[in-house]
């Protein structure tokens, strides 16, 4: 208590995030360096950006008012060809990687069979949705299929990712309490572990649903078909309005997905 | 009940009113996704789709072996990727705390007027991709790596703003009434009652969104905003799948190193 009498007059100070003082000193020096450094090698052309701005103003202006009317048509096919695409592509894509996520949990899954979906998984979460859209679209022509085929491998990814640490985090007697009663290896995944992760699974399909619309929107860009397609059309021609027009659109459903997943959710669990 | 003799009955998991909700739930999911389905179909040309085993094959040919000496030219472009999610996430975070301080139940100055808007704001950011907002931006200020830095913080605003609010309104309220009880003023609660508690969790999101970040500017380039989407875009359209392949290669190897950096540091947090 003497020692801490001697200090009482220091002023009490809020514990630090990172404890030691030593490694919070140099990582604000290497982010420092850093920043630095990406000043000096990033060439940003100030004056291009300048000028850009009265241009960007006009450009802003140009969205304004919104066009729902000239492209409607346009618009609303585009908007039915993603849902079409979200709706096959999202259960499509948790159909296949149940197998997948299944065998990539590492408590259950043999050795050999747990590096191959991992490694599935890893090449299906490494690509951004579009680069395998550009892919896809060369393998199998323009249009939604390849949007489909896009969407569900990259589902596939997500959904069996979180599936497999999910069954690593489940509770291990239970599972272990249906195998006692001599269940067969489909019962006990039937009874044992499915129950256990289903809920939250439900949650991740219908977040993954929200994911798939978002991501339809813009595989288009590349030629996977979907509202992403009229988007660029509006762009490549200048139809800025008819462009704000799509993307309000976009905006309302994608927090029509969300509003109802979250409903769904709060109903299922 | 016990009209029936006990062993006649089988266990069942539900009800058999359950039962025949969950069986009508799924005759519609499967009509749903039939329809769905035949829709697509009706637009694809299935020739393209049966062919695709034999253009996959002819595809793989060649892009192998990458061509590595490319190498070379591709340090440039992956150091601007990484700058553009690193740079684009530090925004994005520093403009997602006043958002999400906004749209806390618990903290923001308005419930009936400021929350309903700094939650317009984070559905919208979220709502567009990251492509689009590059789209447009290179329209407003040309191609270039900033395009890219502005595309990724408008949308990892609303990402970093969601989880962060959801964290402020999950903090235990008896720390803040303390230290409101020692007659602290408003912006001092919030720097010692609710900062505290929420930092370790934006630490985490952060850290979290520049993984992210890493794999979403990898296509910035495709529409012009600068890393290394410019090469592979170009790449492509000069047909060099050998190219292609190393292009490919290192976004992997980038994806895969900016994962494992931002698993050791949650760990470390948490």
């Amino acid at each position: 208590m003497t020692a801490a009498s001697a200090v009482s007059s220091r002023r009490w100070k809020k514990p630090a995030l990172i404890k030691s003082a030593w490694l919070r000193w140099a990582l604000a020096i290497c982010a420092v360096i850093y920043f630095v450094s990406v000043l000096q090698t990033t060439p940003v052309n100030w004056t291009r950006v300048w000028e850009g701005l009265p241009r960007g103003a006009a450009f802003l202006a140009a969205f304004f008012p919104p066009d729902f009317v000239s492209r409607w048509d346009e618009i609303a096919e585009g908007i039915a060809e993603s849902l079409w695409m979200t709706v096959v592509s999202t259960v499509v894509g948790i159909a296949l990687s149940i197998p997948i996520g299944v065998g990539a949990a590492k408590n259950i899954a043999p050795a050999p069979v747990y590096y191959f979906c991992r490694a599935v998984l890893a090449v299906s979460r490494s690509f951004q949705e579009i680069i395998l859209a550009i892919f896809f679209v060369k393998l199998f022509g323009f249009g939604p299929f390849a949007g489909f085929v896009t969407l569900s491998f990259a589902t596939i990814g997500f959904y069996g990712k979180l599936l497999a640490e999910d069954i690593e985090d489940m509770d291990g007697s239970q599972a272990e309490a249906v195998r006692a009663s001599g269940a067969s290896w489909l019962q006990w995944i039937n009874y044992g572990v499915q129950p256990q992760v289903m809920p939250r699974m439900i949650g991740l399909g219908l977040y993954r649903f929200d994911i798939n619309f978002r991501e339809s929107a813009v595989i288009g860009i590349v030629g996977g078909g979907g509202i992403g397609a009229t988007l660029n059309t509006a762009f490549d021609r200048y139809e800025f309005d008819s462009a704000a027009a799509i993307i309000i659109v976009i905006i309302a459903i994608v927090m029509l997905c969300e509003y109802g997943s979250g409903y769904l959710r709060r109903w299922v669990q | 009940m016990m009209a029936f003799p006990p062993q006649a009955r089988t266990w069942q998991r539900r009800g058999s009113r359950t039962q025949l909700m969950i069986w009508a739930a799924w005759l519609v999911g499967v009509a749903l996704f039939v329809g769905c389905f035949q829709l697509i179909s009706d637009k694809t040309i299935w020739a393209f789709v049966w062919d695709a085993p034999q253009q996959a094959g002819d595809l793989a040919v060649r892009m192998v072996p990458p061509d590595w000496l490319y190498i070379r030219t591709l340090g440039r472009p992956i150091w601007d990727t990484i700058n553009i999610a690193t740079i684009g996430t530090a925004g994005a975070v520093a403009l997602a705390i006043p958002v999400a301080y906004c749209a806390a139940r618990n903290t923001t100055p308005s419930v009936s007027v400021v929350r309903p808007i700094a939650l317009f704001i984070i559905v919208s950011s979220r709502s567009i991709n990251a492509l689009i907002w590059a789209l447009m931006l290179v329209t407003i200020i040309g191609p270039g790596v900033i395009a890219g830095i502005i595309a990724i913080a408008m949308r990892s605003i609303g990402f970093c703003a969601k989880l962060l609010y959801e964290a402020i309104e999950e903090i235990d309220t008896g720390q803040v009434d303390a230290v409101r009880a020692t007659g602290a003023s408003g912006a001092q609660v919030t720097a010692y009652g609710i900062v505290p508690q929420v930092l370790p969790a934006f630490a985490g999101i952060s850290v979290f969104r520049w993984d992210i970040n890493i794999r979403e500017s990898t296509v910035l380039g495709l529409v012009g905003a600068g890393g290394i989407g410019l090469e592979l875009n170009a790449a492509i359209t000069q047909l060099y799948w050998t190219q292609v392949s190393l292009i490919l290669l290192v976004i992997v190897g980038t994806v895969i190193v900016s994962e494992w950096v931002s698993a050791k540091i949650r760990h470390a947090i948490i």
